[in-house]
């Protein structure tokens, strides 16, 4: 068996994999979070319940209506994200005029609100939800064994971070988005309906969100506390990433994700701990964030 | 954080109406001292206990919110390793009760400043996720160091004899020792808060580029409070290990950090009485609902967005104003 640095080669590949696959969810969730904060000015800390609430949806419509993932694919990040419309517009938007820490506090709210009643219906114990029959199994591609799945997860989050990217930086749509961010009396004056791209912006969000609960759903037990030790991790990935750029959210998630696979190989007591410490190491260096723009 | 919260109504700020807030400010303490002093017979003495552990918690938090302008959402990583260092120091060092309290205490004092230092490096929005992320770490190592017990956590943590001779195993002696730690809590908190320190603080909070052209370091005021409110909240947190005989990964979770924040909001950031009035609903609250598992946890988000969104001075902030009197 072929080692690197005293380690099997195919345990490296492995969890190097599924650092990978971490890295895909920091990365869609950072994005998210990087989105809504871009334009409203406040960090969703709801983010992990949607999260949760995306792989739920998948697994409610699987179990009460039939559906099955491929829909689910789709359906369930339309659902999550209607319901973060809803949420904007009944009460996020209320405090656009107050300390952005406020926006931080209530979104805090909603989560607890939102993990409780699904620890309530569904307790805590996890529930499955099985991998679609075209992706089950896997390949060897030589050097390891690839479950298709996992790299289904990695592949589509990363069209999904990019064509996001693209919207973003390279369409009209986006141009409005990016002017908005910057001024957004201004765009309005010029005829854009500013809170509507406001509410979008929030709904697209949390759709990402929803969208990588999907992802989740079959890899990990779909679980109401799934999402709430994963979104501090992402809080670290976007200090570490800063929020002023969409591709320096989608390459710090994928690059933390790495690291903290390889970790896991090398020295696993860190693990856990590791992007905390890159986390203080970035603010001692450079406190604004890698790809950062606050002084 | 309190462009629309005002921590004093506004008005004339004389001397007069200094002396007499203060004249105020010392009857309501007279009055709580007064009523703790019976309160015993009133209520079960380790439900009092452990309210007046997380009451001086969440004014410990307040001390850094309401005063610093600064929103921690960490602070449950100060209690919890306090907790710990406590419950480690009197079972395993075999220390009496107040060294151990005293080692808890200096610890989450030593772990403030290294948060602290790091953390003040970003602001607003960015801080809180910051010691967000921090107080997670601490969890994790929580969960892992071979000390903390892990899951079970550090259970049967022996009460002793304080300076020898007060034997805390007496619930109603542990009672009055918890009552004279909390008063001394507070009493400091506003010391800090009326000193010349605590002034600079709030010139701070409300304008921090106007406090720098004044020529006031403003970094090293702000790792100073963070340093006071994280020792503090270790105070509260040596002395519910003592007090519950157990330091769990509750004390840690990011759930608790949350729960201090709610109390200071819901009974008004920035006022001296407001958090305990937070702590002392929400510690009731858990109690009688205990039996109703995440609705718990339901309520508490629901009063979260119902403070947010409809009254953000919180209760003793409401009160205050109608008074016109800072409380």
């Amino acid at each position: 068996m072929t080692e690197i640095f005293g380690i099997p080669a195919a345990a490296l590949y492995g969890q190097l994999l599924l650092g990978f696959i971490n890295g895909a969810f920091y990365a869609t969730l950072s994005l998210g979070l990087a989105i809504i904060f871009g334009l409203l000015n406040i960090i969703n800390f709801a983010h992990g319940a949607q999260y949760m609430m995306g792989a739920f949806v998948a697994w409610m419509l699987l179990t009460y209506l039939g559906i099955g993932y491929w829909p689910a694919l789709i359906l369930a990040p339309l659902i999550v994200g209607l319901t973060g419309i809803i949420l904007e517009r009944t009460m996020i938007s209320r405090l656009y005029k107050l300390d952005h820490l406020y926006g931080l506090l209530l979104t805090f709210g909603l989560a607890l609100i939102i993990e409780g009643l699904f620890r309530n219906g569904y307790g805590v114990s996890g529930l499955a939800y099985t991998i679609p029959p075209q992706l089950t199994g896997g390949i060897n591609l030589g050097f390891m064994f690839l479950p298709l799945y996992r790299g289904w997860v990695v592949i589509a989050s990363l069209v999904v971070c990019l064509a996001t990217w693209f919207i973003i930086e390279k369409t009209r749509l986006g141009a409005y988005l990016r002017a908005a961010t910057e001024n957004p009396t201004l765009v309005q004056a010029f005829g854009i309906n500013v809170p509507l791209l406001v509410t979008l912006t929030y709904g697209f969000g949390v759709a990402l969100a929803g969208f990588a609960g999907v992802l989740a759903a079959p890899i990990y037990a779909v679980n109401p506390m799934m999402g709430s030790n994963l979104i501090i991790v992402v809080f670290a990935v976007v200090v570490i990433g800063g929020m002023g750029s969409i591709l320096g959210a989608i390459v710090t998630g994928f690059a933390l994700g790495l690291i903290e696979g390889l970790t896991k190989v090398f020295y696993p007591e860190a693990a856990a701990t590791i992007i905390f410490i890159i986390m203080a190491i970035v603010l001692l260096v450079k406190p604004a964030g890698l790809f950062g723009r606050e002084a | 954080m309190s462009a629309d919260v005002p921590a004093s109504v506004p008005g004339p700020q004389s001397a007069e109406r200094t002396r007499s807030d203060g004249r105020l400010h010392a009857a309501i303490f007279i009055v709580l001292g007064a009523f703790l002093l019976i309160a015993p017979g009133l209520f079960y003495p380790f439900f009092l206990m452990k309210l007046l552990c997380f009451a001086l918690f969440a004014c410990a938090f307040n001390l850094l919110l309401g005063y610093g302008g600064l929103l921690s959402f960490g602070h449950a990583a100060f209690f919890g390793s306090a907790s710990y260092v406590s419950a480690h120091a009197a079972k395993i060092w075999g220390l009496p009760p107040e060294l151990a309290i005293l080692t808890g205490t200096l610890s989450a004092g030593v772990l403030g400043l290294v948060f602290g230092a790091l953390a003040i490096r970003r602001q607003g929005i960015y801080f809180a996720m910051v010691t967000l992320a921090f107080a997670q770490m601490i969890y994790f190592v929580a969960l892992q160091a071979p000390f903390t017990g892990g899951e079970d956590g550090i259970q049967a943590v022996p009460q002793g004899r304080m300076f020898g001779f007060i034997d805390l195993s007496n619930m109603t002696t542990l009672y009055y020792v918890v009552c004279v730690i909390f008063m001394l809590g507070v009493l400091a908190i506003y010391r800090i808060v009326h000193s010349p320190f605590g002034q600079v603080l709030k010139a701070i909070r409300d304008n921090e580029p106007r406090a720098i052209s004044l020529g006031y370091r403003t970094d090293r005021y702000k790792l100073a409070v963070f340093v006071l409110s994280a020792t503090l909240a270790g105070l509260a947190g040596a002395t519910k290990a003592i007090v519950v005989q157990l330091a769990s990964l509750t004390d840690v979770y990011w759930a608790m950090s949350g729960e201090v924040v709610l109390m200071t909001l819901l009974g008004g950031m920035g006022t001296i009485f407001g958090p305990m009035a937070g702590a002392a609903i929400i510690i009731t609250m858990q109690n009688y609902f205990a039996g109703f598992g995440a609705w718990v946890t339901v309520a508490q988000g629901v009063v979260f967005v119902i403070a947010v969104l409809a009254f953000r001075e919180g209760i003793v902030g409401i009160v205050a104003k109608w008074l016109r009197r800072p409380l």
